[in-house]
């Protein structure tokens, strides 16, 4: 769709066990933009996105075949550092994880690691990007209070604050609204849209509506394959698979 | 970077090296004793008592020893038995299993379970003071009892934990009373009381501080309560004791029978308890 | 039934309160503070100081703890984060197996490995004279005992860490090794905590195995390579001669009542610890 995607995958195959969860994917996620990926439950959306930042390393018996180029580099490649990967990567699972420490140490976590040692930075960095998910205000006078008593909602932006404060270029969201409240969940939704001017966003979700409302592309995803890909209300409303169109069907009101 | 990595790397490295020492300090324990007491090992040792003057490098074995610790541990069990199982049913059927009292109930017990042995042994002494019983067979079995009671307990009380809400509830519908319940209960979880056996048998078999001032030591093999009876780890301990080279010998030759006792009890045990949990209703 | 069961709870408080009777002599005699703190030990002339003794308890459990809780903590890092599933099925079983071994078995390898380790091997390089018999001695052997303890508990504690947090702070960049210091090790603290409490406890009271190796010398030890004598091999060594001299089974009493107390109280923290972790892990 673009000359010039920000991720390429050319025929990932990811095999787990014994099982081949994903078959020979090549897709091309272009720049910039909202992607979600749709599928029903089990199809392997979870496992595509996990290999985007190598996260799949860690487990047990798994096999991964392919290429994924980010910029141009192919994240498995032997010689790889998988934390500068990663680094490029900021992830929002689908329930909140704050790390063990104060607000402040949450956001302050990543670029401490990755070097940034002078408070003035990190103090800066920190307020940046709370303000950048709305949380600064609400958080702004308890800053070295434990990131775990704040609501759900909080720590999942708290989350997104996190990952932002590593400079990604590319954010992941597994289905991250889905432990969420209607009210967080439209705030996240909005800051999908805001952060797309600055990040290339890939999202897995399950609910169409959400997709529907930010992102510009979808792929659907089915056992294992890309069934199809195309921009939003193309895909909705008018799909060209008839898996596609089973899967939309009583969506389109 | 760099040093990040290096950093992840040094401590990999200092992992597998704890992991060795710790893991392999098994080998290095079991290899030694195998390694000094083989050379001493003889039908002996296991088939006769001492001889006059055995700890002075006469003849003999340590039968006495290895048959008064079996009487030991294996009263000790038995007795334990009788008052472990309606405490551990008391605490699982008729007081619901999860209630205040129960829960501690169990911290109760497991507080005893981590007083050491020669605790039990002083008490045991005590008791037997009281009730103006010498050094003997008994005195050891009641001590060994105090020490084994909350192994039994803790054991049986984590294998009633796993039978299903449904069973119990099932066989109450059917009309059973409770002691009927239970009855049916303990028969399925007959596997269960046997690794608790094996456990606290294991236990009391090795233990010394409990029976020392309890059971006494003699040469003879005991014949009736009353008489004090020796048992492998103080035979052991005494033999150890002695300048003369062929009696040190000869502890680690017992020290290694009592390994050998010990290790297959463990084995019997954990492999009895994977049995248990493939069988069980789930 | 509900006989026994109380009847066998109850033991926890008649062996204190029995303990405590048969100290009453000794106690009447000097003062709580006199037989906590005196070094004079001379039982014919009625003297009781049983601070050489606290002070041999308190070495050997030092140095037990000191060498015991890194290797533990890193050997349990290597089961449950590195090591592959088949090394893993391997390793456990070895470690248990250890907590298996009667505790006179570890006394017997003492004798033979680590005095005559300490006495030729690693003393020389620091004093001038050992015999090997030694609290370091006593602590290595204890060490030892404690792994299966320490190591079977952290590793249940490490395997309630849930993996989508230790994946959080692997996306942001961060290596296996930073995720354990700085996520796993601060989650898993208050149950690493209550293992050592434990170890301690178990520690404090292992008798045969600290005995055979330790050179029962009533001074307070100095170094490492002194000899020691822990409390409770004072109770087993001497019970033969304490019926014979007045006082002397009041005062070993004493000394197990010493035991029991401390023993019941680090085993009480360090349970109510472990229960609260359960408790707040099961919601």
């Amino acid at each position: 769709m673009t000359n010039n995607p920000h991720i390429s995958i050319q025929h990932l195959n990811v095999e787990i066990g014994n099982q081949q969860i994903l078959k020979d994917i090549s897709i091309n996620i272009p720049n910039k933009k909202v992607i979600s990926i749709i599928g029903p439950s089990g199809c392997g959306k979870t496992t595509l996105l996990k290999s985007f930042n190598r996260l799949l390393d860690d487990t047990a018996d798994v096999k991964v075949t392919g290429k994924v180029l980010v910029d141009g580099e192919n994240i498995y490649d032997p010689d790889v550092e998988v934390t500068h990967i990663r680094k490029k990567m900021g992830l929002l699972s689908q329930r909140p994880y704050p790390l063990p420490m104060s607000i402040y140490d949450n956001v302050a976590y990543g670029p401490r690691i990755h070097g940034t040692r002078k408070k003035t930075d990190l103090d800066e960095i920190v307020e940046t990007q709370l303000k950048a998910t709305g949380l600064w205000n609400e958080v702004k006078d308890r800053l070295h209070a434990p990131a775990t008593r704040l609501s759900i909602g909080q720590q999942q932006r708290l989350c997104l604050a996190r990952g932002l404060a590593v400079e990604p270029e590319i954010i992941l969201g597994d289905e991250s609204t889905s432990a969420l409240d209607p009210v967080s969940t439209s705030i996240i939704e909005d800051l999908f849209i805001k952060l797309k001017e600055k990040y290339t966003i890939v999202l897995v979700t399950h609910i169409l509506r959400q997709a529907r409302r930010v992102s510009d592309y979808i792929i659907f995803v089915y056992m294992g394959k890309i069934i199809e890909f195309g921009p939003t209300e193309e895909l909705l409303l008018n799909p060209k698979e008839e898996l596609t169109k089973d899967y939309v069907k009583g969506f389109i009101s | 970077m760099i040093r990040r990595k290096l950093e992840e790397n040094f401590f990999r490295i200092l992992m597998v090296l704890a992991t060795i020492v710790v893991a392999g300090s098994f080998f290095l324990i079991v290899g030694t004793i195998v390694y000094k007491g083989v050379p001493f090992m003889n039908w002996d040792m296991v088939t006769k008592i001492p001889g006059g003057g055995f700890y002075i490098g006469k003849e003999g074995g340590v039968l006495n020893a290895i048959i008064g610790s079996l009487y030991v541990a294996g009263g000790a069990t038995i007795l334990g038995l009788f008052i472990s199982i309606p405490v551990a049913i008391y605490i699982n059927m008729y007081m619901g299993g999860k209630n205040l009292i129960a829960n501690t109930l169990r911290i109760a017990f497991d507080v005893l379970f981590g007083i050491p042995s020669i605790v039990y042994g002083a008490f045991g002494f005590l008791i037997m003071v009281y009730f103006g019983i010498r050094a003997s067979l008994l005195g050891g079995i009641v001590a060994v009892t105090l020490l084994v009671i909350p192994i039994l307990v803790r054991t049986l009380d984590e294998v009633l934990r796993t039978v299903p809400r449904e069973l119990r509830d099932a066989s109450l519908a059917l009309g059973a009373t409770r002691w009927e319940m239970s009855k049916v209960i303990l028969r399925q979880i007959r596997p269960g009381i046997f690794t608790a056996i094996l456990l606290s048998f294991g236990r009391a078999i090795g233990d010394v501080a409990s029976v020392l001032f309890t059971a006494g030591f003699s040469d003879n093999i005991p014949t009736s309560l009353h008489q004090p009876a020796a048992t492998l780890p103080l035979a052991i301990f005494f033999q150890l004791g002695s300048p003369v080279e062929e009696v040190q010998g000869r502890a680690y030759a017992s020290a290694l029978i009592l390994t050998i006792v010990v290790l297959l009890i463990t084995v019997l045990s954990s492999l009895l308890a994977k049995r248990f949990s493939k069988n069980n209703i789930r | 039934m509900l006989v026994f069961t109380v009847l066998s709870v109850s033991v926890v408080l008649i062996v204190g309160i029995g303990l405590y009777y048969k100290s009453i002599p000794v106690l009447d005699h000097s003062s709580w503070w006199t037989l906590l703190t005196s070094s004079q030990w001379k039982p014919l002339k009625g003297l009781f100081g049983f601070f050489p003794f606290i002070m041999g308890t308190l070495w050997v459990t030092a140095i037990a703890i000191i060498i015991a809780l890194p290797l533990c903590l890193l050997t349990s890092f290597y089961i449950t984060e590195y090591a592959p599933n088949r090394v893993r099925k391997i390793l456990v079983p070895f470690v248990n197996l250890l907590s298996g071994i009667p505790p006179v078995i570890f006394g017997v390898w003492g004798v033979l490995f680590i005095i005559p380790l300490i006495q030729n091997h690693i003393a020389p390089h620091f004093v001038e004279f050992s015999t090997g018999y030694s609290v370091l001695a006593g602590g290595i052997v204890l060490a030892v005992m404690i792994f299966p303890l320490i190591v079977s508990i952290v590793c249940e504690v490490l395997n309630t860490i849930p993996r989508e947090l230790k994946d959080a702070s692997l996306a942001l960049g961060a290596t296996k090794w930073e995720t354990i210091r700085k996520v796993s090790l601060r989650k898993a603290k208050p149950g690493i905590i209550a293992a050592t409490v434990l170890a301690i406890s178990r520690a404090f009271g292992e008798t045969i195995a600290v005995l055979m190796v330790c050179g029962n010398n009533s001074v307070v030890p100095h170094s490492v390579f002194d000899p020691g004598y822990p409390l409770p091999a004072l109770i087993a060594n001497n019970y033969g001669e304490m019926l014979s001299i007045p006082m002397y089974e009041s005062a070993l009493m004493f000394a197990a009542l010493l035991l029991f107390i401390i023993i019941l109280v680090f085993n009480i923290i360090s349970r109510v610890i472990l229960a609260r972790l359960e408790r707040k892990l099961a919601i």
